[in-house]
């Protein structure tokens, strides 16, 4: 293992994750609800009538963020490697794993180990060891 | 209220994404790298994130409802099980070929990104699959 400094960014990293830690305390504490990105956009999918306001909202607020971000400043670049094949694969698993698996990054990630849940624990250890894996075999064994 | 705070929590979820770099996939996929030249950065986008949440998330389970009065609706402690292990794999599996997981999938859909387009509706259909195999 060798660090990348050139692309390692810790305080915009660092202050990123306090933003996002933000967002999910003033979900909990107003809304009384957890800011897990897949349950809350998978909850749409089989919607419960009081439900469906603030999950609308909460995903609004997300995909507004950029737009908001590029009035006061440039966007940061982003590149996806991956094509749409790939895309259209990964998608797949993500809807389907994250759903099956009860939350994602956000969900189990921030939420589930801020509340020092342990199967939240569990979960981040199954996605970190499968996406460290996966991220092995593609790039040092296949070589793509 | 309920929708106003619920927006300005998903906004300040998502811009909180895109300065942390966890909207760049390139960034994400540098950090599952360990092997490769490894970006260490999310590592801290977790950390100060956690570090907010452990204060909010031990105020709420103080708490029966939330400041607007609301049901908190904390999870139940529930052991690990197959699925939630399966179904995680699954997802990580996904993460790594494409470096995106839902929260940046909604903002690089935001931002109008086309390939965040087309994993957002891959994203949403494996969604909607799930719900026909639980139906």
């Amino acid at each position: 293992m060798s660090i990348d400094w050139l692309r390692f960014t810790p305080w915009p990293s660092f202050a990123g994750g306090l933003l996002i830690g933000l967002g999910a305390c003033v979900l909990i504490l107003f809304v009384g609800r957890i800011a897990g990105i897949s349950g809350v956009l998978g909850g749409l999918l089989r919607p419960i009538s009081a439900e469906i306001g603030w999950r609308i909202a909460f995903l609004g607020g997300l995909l507004v963020a950029p737009i908001l971000y590029r009035v006061v400043t440039t966007l940061p670049d982003v590149e996806i490697e991956a094509g749409w094949p790939v895309l259209v694969a990964a998608g797949l698993l993500v809807g389907i794993g994250t759903r099956y698996g009860a939350g994602c990054t956000s969900g189990h990630g921030v939420c589930g180990l801020s509340r020092l849940s342990p199967r939240s624990l569990a979960a981040v250890c199954c996605f970190m060891a499968a996406g460290f894996t996966t991220v092995f075999v593609t790039r040092h064994v296949l070589g793509l | 209220m309920t929708l106003i705070f619920s927006c300005a929590a998903g906004l300040i979820f998502g811009i909180g994404l895109i300065v942390s770099g966890m909207a760049d996939p390139a960034k994400v996929l540098g950090f599952l790298d360990i092997a490769g030249r490894w970006d260490p950065s999310l590592a801290l986008v977790m950390g100060g994130a956690i570090l907010v949440g452990l204060g909010g998330f031990t105020l709420a389970r103080r708490r029966t409802r939330s400041l607007l009065g609301l049901p908190m609706m904390l999870p139940l402690g529930r052991s690990p099980d197959r699925r939630l292990v399966l179904g995680s794999v699954l997802f990580g599996i996904g993460w790594g070929l494409a470096g995106i997981c839902p929260g940046p999938a909604l903002v690089l859909m935001g931002a109008g990104i086309a390939k965040g387009w087309i994993f957002g509706a891959a994203m949403i259909a494996g969604m909607g699959i799930f719900e026909v195999l639980e139906s």
